[in-house]
């Protein structure tokens, strides 16, 4: 990608990234997220008042850089959906920032972040300069434009499919939000080009979903994704709903996709040996927490929150003859988000729990070559 | 064989839809061992959960029905009384010498009755004990699948409960009457990896603890089998393709389907650019190939796989593969041998797995 750096951002580009880094030192950043919270209001009671709030997302930043695959995992409930849906706009957060280098440029109006800190400018920026827009901020109309930029893949490809649709009909649908400018032909093209990329034959598309097995239904929401050029897809769980056989094709498609169309993604997942294959980097989740990032090799050789080295050995293996490690399993169970421990959301669990973990919720620490872990006694074990 | 538990031959299972017949299970033989865990797996749809709604009469009929084969289960032919429509026998047997353990814990619970009630039920009606001695003994299986403060939670509901607390009453509930054989359908698979780890643990140690049980695995998660399973059959479109040791499934794989099927597993630790995947889908079962039903993906296809059905062939003691390409363990068939060297051959020059990725 050959874009001019955007002027008006508060994004590093020259991003603090330890020198030892040598997978993504030459790469910008195409998303920030600062600080993200989504709390979502729990109603009861005879007002049906609200009563108390559930903190799915409860403070989690990192950085995206272009063309590179995060992956985000963690258990059901720690917030990595919600994350993932958050970036895409749909859920309005909290609190946070998520910063995005769009390659939008000119007369847009939209609330974008200026040099005097925030203020909602609404002048319209030069011609071909991208900017870097708050996606936080924005309401519904003022992320239009910016949808086509990022767009997700679903977990249930039987549920995000229009069954009323033809497939036809349900790629070409972002094409004439987005895409007006190319005429009934010309998005009839395109549609046609969008479902050989993902290896399906022209004589499908009037058929219905309905017609389609798993495998190919998720090929159908990937070229919906596709078609309006995003940068960054948000792929929550695409491949945990497909059987063994038809998971290794999708996820084949999924990197010959990227590497021909330099796309960015944020692979969310539960499953990590898929994440392993698929992500330069990984991030950890636990309870609304980021609780370890690093690049993909550091995190399984040398993992160190104790959450993500029981998560590592919980996880069975598909060779008998292993040697069987010592398996660490975690007692007990993830504590409610609506009423998170305070302190550390993982110290009802954790092996080397010491007694100030309850006093304040740890910071992320940078340990070098882009490993940052949100433990301050990592160390202690062996 | 004597220390045979549960032994299936020639068992099939169909339905009849609007769509067609679906031979939904179509031909699946099979042993179980006392005291073994035996993994039945297989992709959505081939038959493995049918397999064990079949060895339990569990199957909706209509639709469906079991139209051939034998169940023995020591010694008893189990579709006795099915075939009869007498449903006498298998009603003593259920829940309380053959148990199951379902993948959906909320499904399975029912919702307005306190757990404690639900597993006394089985108690008090195989053991014709009281209900208070079936609630106390419901309260010991509670305590023992790692319930904290059972007998206080005998009086709660299901919703009361995650998931994984769900799970643990549904084995508390299986293992209550100490079946013989454990069949658990997926028992892991709605739960998360920590969970997984949990409650596969709190299945084998129980089975330790009741000392003959044996266990009928059924999963998609070749890690999972790998794990805990001694011996392995695969399944695929309602028949069993490859039945051995877990160890030779995992590094000298005889069939096609299973050799696909494990390279095309993202391993840890191997850095490959692209996954090997078998091509093409599965077929539709109302549209089986005449000949082997791997025969429309298979790599390794001959002439005759599209037209005749392979049988079962023994390559090592123990170890079965239905497949063309498979040679018996102890006479060599000279005409086949020059497609190819025999595959458990082939594979432990190799190092496990590895090699072939």
């Amino acid at each position: 990608m050959s874009q001019p750096p955007p002027t008006d951002s508060r994004m590093p580009l020259a991003a603090p990234q330890p020198a030892s880094s040598p997978v993504l030192a030459d790469r910008l950043p195409i998303l920030e997220v600062r600080d993200l919270r989504m709390y979502f209001p729990v109603f009861g009671g005879l007002f049906q008042r609200q009563v108390a709030e559930v903190k799915a997302v409860d403070g989690v930043s990192f950085t995206l850089h272009e063309g590179e695959t995060l992956g985000l995992v963690g258990e059901s409930g720690c917030g990595k959906s919600t994350t993932g849906k958050c970036l895409a706009n749909l859920y309005r957060p909290t609190g946070g920032e998520i910063l995005f280098r769009s390659r939008r440029s000119g007369e847009v109006q939209v609330h974008a972040l200026s040099d005097e800190k925030r203020a909602w400018s609404v002048r319209p920026f030069p011609m071909r300069v991208p900017v870097t827009v708050d996606l936080a901020r924005l309401d519904n109309a003022q992320m239009r434009p910016f949808r086509a930029e990022i767009q997700m893949i679903f977990q249930d490809p039987y549920a995000s499919l229009n069954p009323r649709m033809t497939v036809h009909d349900i790629v070409r649908e972002p094409l004439t939000i987005h895409q007006p400018h190319l005429g009934a032909a010309g998005m009839d093209d395109r549609v046609a080009w969008l479902l050989e990329k993902v290896g399906l034959s022209p004589e499908q598309a009037q058929r219905y979903p309905h017609e389609f097995s798993g495998g190919q239904r998720q090929r159908i929401g990937i070229a919906r994704a596709l078609a309006t050029n995003p940068r960054l897809v948000i792929a929550d769980e695409p491949v945990s709903a497909l059987d063994v056989s038809i998971q290794a094709q999708v996820i084949n498609l999924l990197q010959d996709l990227q590497e021909e169309f330099g796309l960015t993604y944020l692979f969310i997942a539960h499953d990590l040996a898929v994440v392993e294959h698929i992500s330069d980097r990984i991030a950890v989740m636990y309870l609304g927490n980021l609780v370890e990032i690093a690049p993909t090799a550091e995190l399984f050789d040398n993992p160190r929150h104790p959450y993500t080295r029981a998560l590592l050995s919980a996880i069975p293996q598909a060779d008998p003859t292993r040697p069987r490690a010592r398996r660490q399993i975690l007692q007990g169970e993830v504590p409610t988000p609506l009423n998170k421990p305070s302190g550390c959301g993982f110290r009802t669990r954790c092996p080397i729990v010491q007694p100030d973990c309850a006093q304040f919720p740890p910071p992320l620490l940078a340990l070098g070559n882009g490993h940052s872990v949100a433990c301050p006694y990592h160390a202690r074990q062996n | 064989m004597p220390d045979d538990l549960l032994r299936v031959t020639d068992l099939k299972t169909w339905f009849r839809t609007e769509a067609g017949l679906a031979r939904a299970v179509d031909g699946v033989d099979f042993t179980i061992r006392e005291r073994e865990v035996l993994g039945l797996v297989g992709e959505s749809g081939s038959g493995k959960s049918v397999t064990a709604l079949s060895i339990l009469q569990l199957i909706p009929d209509p639709p469906g029905r079991i139209v051939d084969g034998q169940i023995f289960f020591g010694g008893e032919d189990l579709l006795e009384g099915y075939r009869r429509g007498s449903y006498e026998r298998i009603r003593q047997i259920r829940g309380n010498q053959i148990s199951m353990i379902f993948q959906e814990p909320m499904t399975s619970l029912n919702p307005v009755f306190p757990i404690g009630d639900q597993v006394a039920e089985a108690i008090m009606l195989h053991q014709r004990l009281s209900r208070p001695a079936a609630l106390d003994r419901a309260a010991e299986m509670l305590d023992l699948v790692g319930i904290p403060a059972a007998r206080q939670r005998l009086f709660d509901y299901p919703h009361q409960f995650s998931g994984g607390m769900r799970q643990r009453v549904m084995i508390a509930m299986a293992l209550a009457c100490q079946p013989a054989l454990l069949i658990a359908d997926e028992p892991t698979t709605a739960l998360d990896v920590t969970i997984q780890a949990q409650i596969l643990e709190l299945m084998l140690a129980a089975k330790e603890k009741s000392g003959r049980a044996a266990i009928l695995l059924i999963t998609h998660d070749l890690a999972v089998v790998a794990e805990t399973c001694q011996r392995v059959a695969v399944m695929y479109c309602g028949r069993i393709q490859e039945i051995g040791d877990t160890r030779t499934i995992f590094t000298a794989p005889g069939h096609p389907y299973t050799r696909g099927l494990l390279r095309s597993l993202p391993r840890r630790g191997q850095k490959v650019r692209r996954l090997p995947t078998i091509e093409g889908t599965v077929p539709s079962l109302f549209e089986l190939p005449a000949g082997c039903s791997f025969s429309t993906r298979c790599p390794e296809r001959l002439d005759q796989c599209s037209t005749l059905p392979p049988p079962l062939i023994e390559t090592v003691p123990g170890h079965l593969v239905r497949c063309h390409l498979a040679r018996p363990a102890a006479s060599s068939t000279p005409d086949r041998a020059s497609h190819r060297p025999p595959q458990p051959t082939q594979s432990a020059t190799t190092p496990p797995c590895q090699g072939q990725l």
